[in-house]
């Protein structure tokens, strides 16, 4: 029986769901009605195959990236390796470190080839690719903790950036990460390219050798797991004011050399509460609300 | 996350079919889309566990349903059907534990990001362990893996109480305390085995709905009571049937014509000899050692616990049951001519009163009360007002459950729950590094309450339009559950 993925408008009308393995992306487009539903249309259409479309060339992609060469043949995994290439020179990174963001870009980009839109998002567990039209704007907050309603820090994305990728890494998502960030959310030109250097940066807010880190090879967690017998972070004990700044700021210093080079557009880093900006997209700080805590 | 970090490899990998990742998954862990995993060998859907409060706050679906047309007010309408929060935010996954999250609802923001999952702080374990052997003194210090995890707290008819968890041992210890403290919580409350030492008292392996394990010795049964006791409990039901009766026991064996209960149905005396120290009238302690024989003694031969009997009382002729405490073993004797007991077929009322006593043996059960509180946070999830949510539940308008299990509210401010782990499905709780758990919470009220006390009226969706798409799937239940 051939696997069907799950297509269907979520119960506000307004949103699309797309879920195919551990493919999972949210939709939204804004523009009159004919447009909205010829994207979605779109969209519909080419996430189905996908996925096996990727799994056809999923051993190779599993494989450290060359800073040059690429074999790869699908027009998504090509995207992916295009977007970790400028990394592959200094660090280990595979294609699979752009695969959420190289996904969301495809769809939006099926999107784009047959309908006019404001704006669209395609949210692919976190790693969004956007589209904006002149005088449009989303508004992207974040929040430190979900049982605190609060939005503790919202971005500014309008027309007139050019960002149009946002992605975060971090150790509490489904991949694992080499390093001890609670999440390194970036923005970039593209979701590729920003899911690609959340990874890296992710993985540069760390402290080696520090006690209260345990870390297992990747391997005896997921046996097929790409990053091979690297360790990566289980588990983070208390870490002092200091070690929490030192941490940052070896993620920031990758973050400003990235950003220097044009690879990404601005970086928030978290870890244990603290956060450090990189870049100069508006950001403000917003007022929690009081509610007292579970 | 259901992947488990903390455990070794334990048994095989196995490959995954349900998409073309074909993830290879060890052991107790998940694959690549975190909803298939192994367990024990087998393939099952493990959806990650969401919070009511997220799922709402993102676009929710836990929230009060109507099966069709007008509700009749009964709490749920099939008693077959109990929309859980377990896995509630799976089939939507915008409130995955996705970093980023569209939702244009909260505070005019189109997206907003979850980095952390942060549920119940304010948890832990009522452990119940049917068990009469010494398991440690009132407050004594229990431990896990060497981290304090709780205490013992007072002893019960037949069993030891435990407490464990609770924040000071979650978040007021060390980190490893926290942790250990965390994995011992989640493990019992989803019917998991753990291993317990008690601080000057024994080691005890504790699984929800299986017998301890106490110093390596599995308890069977609890008994009726001790031989006393039971003395006491059939004395009316022997009265006439039978002589004498002996009821041995390790802790105290009770003998009918000389306890109290006989007295006063006028038994007369006869002549029996016990060995070990008397108590008091027809109670005696120490009859032999501890052990797997009769009545937890090392017996094997009944009559080793008897001397001669006396010729002055005694009468041949005269009859004799000796029982265990738990009707496991029982014999029944005749006095012959020398006054000596022979033993006999058991007359069959006397087999019936064995008989009862061993069906007054429950199993001897280890039970665990998940026991929490739902903040502030987590009832905003489900309306814009959380303390119309309190009293409402405190009026019962609304129906607190865990799982799909019923919980008890406990009478006062907030709502603070127990629930038998035992009534759960499989795998229902998680947790999230902080430490805290993870636990399925669902309020079930009426539709017109519900907006009353400010319920997130717009998401509110049939139970028709679960029922008849994919989302509804079985839960996994494993062996050893109850549904």
């Amino acid at each position: 029986m051939r696997r069907l993925p799950q297509i269907k408008l979520l119960p506000d009308g307004r949103r699309l769901h797309l879920n195919d393995g551990p493919i999972d992306l949210i939709v939204e487009a804004n523009g009159n009605g004919a447009d909205v539903r010829a994207a979605y249309a779109a969209a519909a259409r080419r996430f189905d195959g996908l996925l096996d479309e990727l799994c056809a060339e999923l051993a190779e992609l599993r494989k450290a990236a060359h800073p040059v060469h690429c074999h790869l043949k699908g027009v998504v995994a090509r995207r992916m390796h295009a977007a970790v290439a400028p990394f592959a020179r200094n660090w280990f990174i595979t294609p699979m470190a752009a695969v959420a963001g190289s996904v969301a870009e495809e769809i939006l980009g099926a999107m784009l080839g047959v309908a006019q839109m404001r704006r669209a998002y395609v949210n692919n567990g976190g790693d969004i690719a956007l589209h904006l039209e002149g005088g449009q704007q989303f508004c992207i907050g974040l929040i430190d903790r979900p049982d605190q309603l609060g939005i503790m820090h919202t971005l500014m994305v309008d027309a007139a950036h050019l960002s149009r990728g946002i992605a975060t890494s971090g150790r509490h998502g489904r991949s694992f990460s080499l390093g001890i960030a609670d999440a390194v959310t970036v923005l970039a030109k593209t979701a590729a390219q920003a899911d690609a250097a959340a990874t890296i940066i992710g993985n540069a807010v760390d402290l080696p050798g520090h006690p209260a880190i345990v870390r297992r090879p990747a391997n005896e967690l997921q046996p097929d797991s790409d990053l091979g017998s690297r360790l990566v972070t289980c588990e983070v004990g208390r870490l002092s004011d200091g070690e929490v700044m030192q941490a940052l700021s070896g993620g920031e210093g990758v973050a400003r050399n990235l950003l220097a080079a044009g690879l990404i557009d601005g970086a928030a880093l978290r870890l244990s509460g603290e956060i450090l900006v990189v870049g100069t997209y508006d950001q403000r700080a917003h007022h929690e609300r009081e509610l007292e805590t579970a | 996350m259901v992947t488990d970090t903390t455990t070794g490899a334990a048994g095989d990998k196995i490959r995954c079919d349900a998409c073309p990742v074909m993830c290879y998954i060890k052991s107790g862990a998940a694959g690549a889309c975190d909803r298939y995993a192994n367990h024990d060998g087998k393939l099952v859907r493990v959806d990650p566990h969401i919070v009511l409060e997220r799922t709402v706050s993102h676009g929710g679906r836990v929230v009060p349903f109507q099966a069709t047309g007008d509700w009749d007010g009964k709490i749920v309408r099939q008693p077959d059907i109990v929309v859980t929060a377990i896995g509630a935010g799976t089939t939507y996954p915008d409130y995955k534990p996705a970093p980023f999250i569209v939702s244009s609802e909260i505070d005019g923001v189109d997206m907003v990001t979850v980095v952390t999952e942060g549920i119940f702080s304010y948890c832990g374990v009522k452990v119940k362990i049917d068990t009469d052997r010494y398991l440690g003194a009132e407050t004594a210090i229990v431990r896990a893996q060497g981290e304090a995890v709780g205490h013992v707290t007072t002893s019960e008819y037949g069993s030891q109480m435990l407490s464990l968890g609770g924040v000071h041992h979650l978040t007021g210890g060390s980190k490893k305390e926290g942790r250990v403290t965390c994995d011992t919580l989640m493990d019992l409350s989803n019917c998991k085995p753990v291993e317990l030492k008690v601080d000057g008292g024994a080691t005890v392996i504790v699984e929800a709905g299986r017998p301890p394990i106490v110093n390596g010795v599995t308890e069977e049964r609890m008994r009726v009571g001790c031989g006393s006791a039971t003395i006491g409990m059939f004395a009316k039901q022997w009265h006439g049937k039978v002589d004498e009766v002996v009821v041995v026991d390790d802790h105290i064996t009770g003998v009918l014509s000389e306890h109290q209960a006989g007295k006063l149905l006028d038994i007369a005396d006869t002549g029996i000899k016990m060995k070990g120290r008397r108590s008091t009238p027809g109670r005696y302690f120490q009859v032999a050692e501890p052990g797997t024989g009769w009545g937890g003694t090392n017996i094997s031969d009944p009559l080793a616990i008897l001397g001669p009997f006396d010729a002055r009382e005694a009468r041949p002729g005269m009859t004799m049951l000796m029982v265990s405490t738990t009707g496991d073993h029982a014999s029944y004797y005749v006095l012959d001519q020398a006054l000596r007991p022979i033993e006999k077929e058991m007359p069959r009322d006397l087999k019936s009163s064995v008989e009862r006593i061993q069906e007054n043996c429950e199993p001897a059960l280890c039970t665990v009360l998940f026991m929490a509180g739902a903040g502030g946070s987590l009832r905003a999830g489900v309306t814009d007002n959380p303390v119309r949510l309190t009293r409402s539940v405190k009026d019962a308008l609304t129906r607190v459950t865990s799982g799909g299990a019923p919980v008890y509210v406990w009478p006062g401010g907030g709502i603070t729950f127990m629930v038998d782990v035992t009534q759960m499905p499989a795998g229902a709780f998680g947790y999230v590094p902080t430490p805290a758990l993870v636990a399925p919470i669902e309020f079930t009220l009426r539709l017109s309450d519900y907006g009353a006390l400010g319920g997130h009226m717009d998401y509110v969706r049939p139970l028709t339009s679960l029922r008849n798409s994919a989302e509804i799937r079985p839960m996994p239940y494993l062996p050893g559950r109850r549904a």
